[in-house]
């Protein structure tokens, strides 16, 4: 028996009719056709399939499509805007942070959680931040270098941001 | 592995979620954040054949505090307890609880309730709400924490029964929480939690036995005068730990009394 979801992923709104035992991560698999999202474990420990709920991370294999009905839901197809990659993929490719890359898209998705609860972590807040996610090829050190590298580019845009909006805000003052 | 298939409801009230379950019958289960459940329905160990998602219903995401008493809603996330000034103050022995649950991603969806509900004497909650005399609140009734664990993963809980809230009595004294586990992410090898309440100490144990246990042996020599490690000695019949893959029962038991002590000593040390 199916149900009606509807869910907004990545800025877009589907509908569906889903079995209420499908799992979050299926569904954007397999009905969206977003295969960005990873399975590795299957017993909720690995963290290869994080995506946002709402701006939250959460390991798709561990919710229910159904529950997600009526939520935004973004999923590493969706950081990057108009070709431009986010900052915290753009710093895992300079860093290399991967090795072989399978658990790189949940790695993403949770250090962009991370950034935006704090954005600037120390070694010890990296380390702890992204304990839900492993790397069977223990790349961590350039997954660390990288999360780094990202925090130091978007504190930098946020600067370059704020300055630009205090130049227009100013502006009129001057005329 | 993909679940047993089940039918599914979200309730916009206590009411209706009650009305559900009784529809639904004795294999019908509550839903909150599912971060043990669906583990479970995952492997098949719990096969429930409808799911009530009480994710909708407002009035369980609040945190009140009443006089002396915190009271905590079910559906309060242990992400929101990090985050939560008023727990800071009232029962920062919790919100460090709180911070050492799962990973991120748990912590983002699992909830109290959902801890309390499930019962497992790894939950960390358990032990805390056993050693404090909480009181767990439903649609029903309040039931005093001594009287709610019953065994493995089975509570005073009837079929058509929603936690709603859980009630703990403020507590500011001194507190430390020593959770032992080879990774972080882990559920606790061994857990110790000790709190100041009044001029007395209260002692928790987490996953040292079929139930969450407080550690009375342990209250009382503390009671009486003894020190840390005297007390700690004691440790041994208040809890019933048994050999798995990761430790013997006896290593656990060496292990509690180390902790124990350690605990008392971080406790004293605030």
């Amino acid at each position: 028996m199916t149900q009606p979801v509807a869910l907004t992923i990545n800025g877009r709104r589907r509908d569906d009719q889903v079995e209420p035992r499908l799992l979050l991560v299926h569904y954007l698999r397999e009905v969206a056709g977003l295969t960005g999202t990873h399975i590795a474990c299957d017993t909720s420990q690995c963290g290869a399939c994080t995506v946002l709920i709402d701006g939250e991370a959460v390991k798709s294999c561990s919710v229910f499509a159904v529950q997600a009905n009526g939520r935004k839901v973004t999923t590493i197809e969706g950081l990057a805007e108009n070709g431009t990659l986010h900052p915290v993929q753009q710093a895992f490719w300079e860093e290399h942070g991967l090795q072989c890359g399978f658990c790189t898209p949940g790695f993403i998705m949770a250090a962009a959680y991370l950034l935006q609860q704090n954005p600037s972590p120390t070694d010890e807040e990296i380390e702890r931040g992204l304990e839900g996610n492993l790397c069977r090829c223990t790349g961590y050190e350039n997954i660390r270098r990288a999360v780094h590298s990202a925090a130091r580019a978007m504190s930098g845009a946020t600067d370059a941001a704020s300055a630009q909006l205090v130049g227009s805000a100013a502006a009129p003052v001057e005329d | 592995m993909i679940t047993a298939p089940f039918e599914y409801a979200r309730p916009g009230s206590v009411d209706e979620a009650q009305s559900l379950l009784t529809k639904f019958g004795d294999d019908a289960k509550v839903i909150a954040g599912g971060q043990s459940l669906i583990p479970l329905m995952r492997l098949r160990l719990s096969q429930p054949t409808a799911l009530v998602d009480i994710q909708g219903i407002g009035e369980l995401k609040q945190v009140r505090r009443d006089n002396g008493t915190i009271e905590i809603g079910a559906l309060v996330r242990h992400v929101d307890i990090q985050r939560n000034a008023v727990l800071r103050e009232t029962l920062p022995i919790l919100v460090e609880m709180a911070n050492d649950v799962g990973d991120n991603q748990v912590r983002n969806l699992g909830t109290i309730g959902g801890v309390i509900a499930h019962g497992d004497a790894a939950g960390d909650y358990n032990a805390l709400a056993l050693m404090l005399d909480a009181e767990i609140v439903t649609n029903k009734r309040r039931h005093q924490a001594r009287d709610f664990y019953r065994d493995i993963l089975t509570t005073a809980l009837e079929h058509d029964e929603v936690v709603t809230a859980v009630r703990f009595p403020v507590s500011t004294g001194r507190f430390a929480y020593t959770k032992f586990r080879r990774r972080l992410y882990d559920w606790a090898l061994a857990g110790v939690a000790v709190q100041e309440s009044g001029s007395s100490w209260r002692v928790g144990y987490v996953n040292l036995a079929r139930t969450p246990r407080r550690g009375s042996a342990v209250e009382a020599a503390l009671a009486s005068g003894a020190s840390a490690a005297d007390a700690a000695a004691q440790s041994g019949s208040d809890i019933d730990p048994t050999s798995d893959v990761r430790a013997t029962a006896e290593y656990k038991r060496h292990l509690t009394e180390v902790l124990t002590v350690r605990t008392l000593q971080k406790a004293a040390a605030v």
